[in-house]
């Protein structure tokens, strides 16, 4: 026999390494439908939909309002923060000069690194009174849209500045010797070859901000209820965990699993639609 | 970055305006956060809010019990996350290609990983570290949950920079009959050694910045830990908790926040640091 060689070893640590991520995944789905289990068992799962209110202590489970809250916040933080997001990107790759190009990327680089709890205590303290002044009582579908654009707006930078400077120059020095116009390069050969990686970042973001819990929990209010209108508080999925957890018990606490189970299948149905849409998430 | 041509039309100079816009309101928010949290931050720090501890639930006192419980879970995070990712990077990029199935598995279940929420994480990390395997609120549980959260992000920008490598030094290596061993530590590893620094980077600020996965794994505990089997909390939780949960703790908090961002640009500016000297050092 011969002995194992270095390279061999190598290989065989590198696979046993490269495994452990599989099997976290496998252990946080485990654990989740484990301790989602009991609530499922115990009651027909309509009525999440369908009961008056959500009052786990006495037994009604109502987690509609809170599943619309998640939603509407994340889509409005993705509304505001995508565009601006890539148009910074744009002006940081084409526009800007150099002068211009390195503090911007290194204060997108530092903003995206600053904790989300930061931006939820500037949001209690700034944008919470400033719409208070307008319509009471400030916490607010609003509010929480305001901060969740603010966390989420650096790394759509990020992710858009990587996806548009990843463009193979020949394309672009193609089109420049066939006379484009700058505009025209950007928005017919840089941006369609760019799309993919856009598409994906933004939508894997948006994936990221229906699971941001703490800030969003800081300036929204937390009234279970479907809003009204975009002054009125709301509850989303991940605020009533981190609210509840510390007391729930038995069913109480398999329903906050059970949300938990909801939001992880919400990032799986992103991740599918990112893989559709984008080649390269294939290849990635 | 790149000198496209700079013939103007109107669509050219719309997308110009908006995107100057953008990328001016980034900075001028980012010179407000900055300067609102060190002017109302500063009023509150003195020389020893950093080793006295916390009184009357945070509103006198300092923080040093905060600074030892982030740094320990930062210091053990990383000890558990970056072999496993430096390896399984190695792996992706070295010795599979996108076509096989182990990889793509590999690759898929990093994509939900990194989309999991962090307070989703919490309660994986709550159910499986802290009940199942009996580590209790501690900071290896916190640490534990965090490194793998932080893991697809390691893993995706180490394989990004070594896959950046051209081809052509493997071939070389090849060609001078280097073991894979030699021209794994020897050639890919020097040369990817910035993208790797910039991995660490982006994984500290990500888990500096968590909070909700935080509270229910590390816990909430104010006084020092004792090692890391003992229960503590975090800046950033303490952050969270002076702004929610107790009256007249905002300039605590303030100061908190300082000191939470002035470590976030030490770390990222001392990184720069050192990922330009070795950068330096492979060249020669």
């Amino acid at each position: 026999m011969f002995p194992l060689n270095k390279d061999k070893i190598l290989l065989i640590v590198l696979r046993i390494m490269a495994g452990i991520s599989v099997l976290s995944l496998l252990f946080i789905l485990f654990y989740l439908v484990k301790e989602a289990l009991p609530i499922l068992q115990s009651i027909s799962s309509h009525r999440f939909f369908t009961d008056e209110s959500w009052h786990p202590t006495s037994g009604s489970y109502l987690l509609l309002p809170m599943i619309i809250g998640s939603i509407l916040i994340m889509l409005g933080a993705m509304i505001v923060s995508a565009p601006l997001g890539i148009l910074t990107a744009i002006l940081s790759q084409f526009y800007a000069p150099p002068w211009f190009t390195k503090p911007l990327n290194r204060t997108v680089e530092i903003l995206s690194g600053i904790p989300s709890v930061i931006y939820g205590f500037l949001g209690i303290v700034t944008i919470v009174p400033l719409l208070a002044e307008f319509q009471a009582p400030g916490t607010s579908v609003l509010a929480g849209v305001i901060v969740l654009s603010f966390i989420v707006l650096p790394n759509i930078v990020l992710i858009s500045n990587n996806a548009l400077s990843q463009i193979e120059q020949v394309h672009i020095h193609n089109a420049m010797s066939l006379g484009l116009s700058r505009y025209a390069i950007i928005r017919h050969v840089i941006l369609p070859q760019a799309k993919p990686g856009l598409f994906t970042g933004i939508v894997l973001q948006s994936g990221r901000a229906i699971g941001e819990t703490l800030a969003v929990l800081m300036v929204c209010g937390n009234v279970v209820q479907i809003p009204g209108s975009i002054f009125e508080p709301v509850r989303t999925l991940t605020s009533n965990i981190a609210l509840e957890m510390a007391y729930a018990m038995n069913d109480h606490r398999s329903a906050l699993f059970l949300s938990g189970l909801m939001l992880m299948v919400v990032v799986l149905v992103v991740i599918l639609i990112a893989e559709k849409f984008s080649p390269q998430a294939n290849i990635q | 970055m790149n000198a496209l041509p700079t013939n103007n039309n109107l669509a050219d100079t719309l997308l110009k305006i908006a995107s100057w816009a953008s990328g001016i309101f980034i900075v001028l928010f980012f010179g407000y956060l900055l300067f609102d949290i060190t002017v109302n931050g500063f009023s509150r720090i003195d020389f020893s809010f950093f080793y006295e501890s916390p009184v009357n639930a945070g509103r006198q006192g300092g923080i040093a019990p905060m600074l030892i419980s982030t740094l320990l879970i930062l210091i053990l995070c990383l000890c558990i996350s970056l072999p496993i990712g430096i390896a399984s990077a190695i792996y992706l990029a070295e010795y599979t290609n996108e076509k096989q199935w182990f990889s793509r598995f590999i690759r898929r279940c990093l994509n939900i990983i990194s989309g999991v929420p962090s307070i989703v994480m919490g309660l994986f990390g709550y159910a499986f570290f802290v009940i199942a395997l009996k580590l209790g609120f501690s900071l290896l549980s916190g640490a534990l949950t965090l490194a793998a959260m932080v893991l697809p992000l390691l893993i995706r920008s180490i394989e990004d920079s070594l896959r950046a490598i051209p081809q052509s030094y493997r071939l070389n290596a090849h060609a001078l009959g280097l073991s894979q061993w030699r021209m794994i530590f020897q050639i890919l590893l020097p040369m990817a050694s910035q993208g790797i620094l910039l991995a660490v980077i982006l994984s500290i600020g990500r888990a500096m910045a968590e909070t909700a996965a935080l509270l229910y794994t590390s816990g909430y505990v104010m006084r020092t830990p004792d090692s890391i089997m003992d229960s503590g909390r975090s800046l950033s939780v303490h952050i969270f908790d002076l702004s929610m949960n107790v009256p007249g703790g905002e300039p605590s908090a303030y100061a908190s926040a300082l000191t939470l961002i002035v470590l976030l640009l030490i770390i990222n500016t001392i990184t720069a640091y050192i990922s330009r000297i070795i950068k330096n050092r492979s060249i020669k």
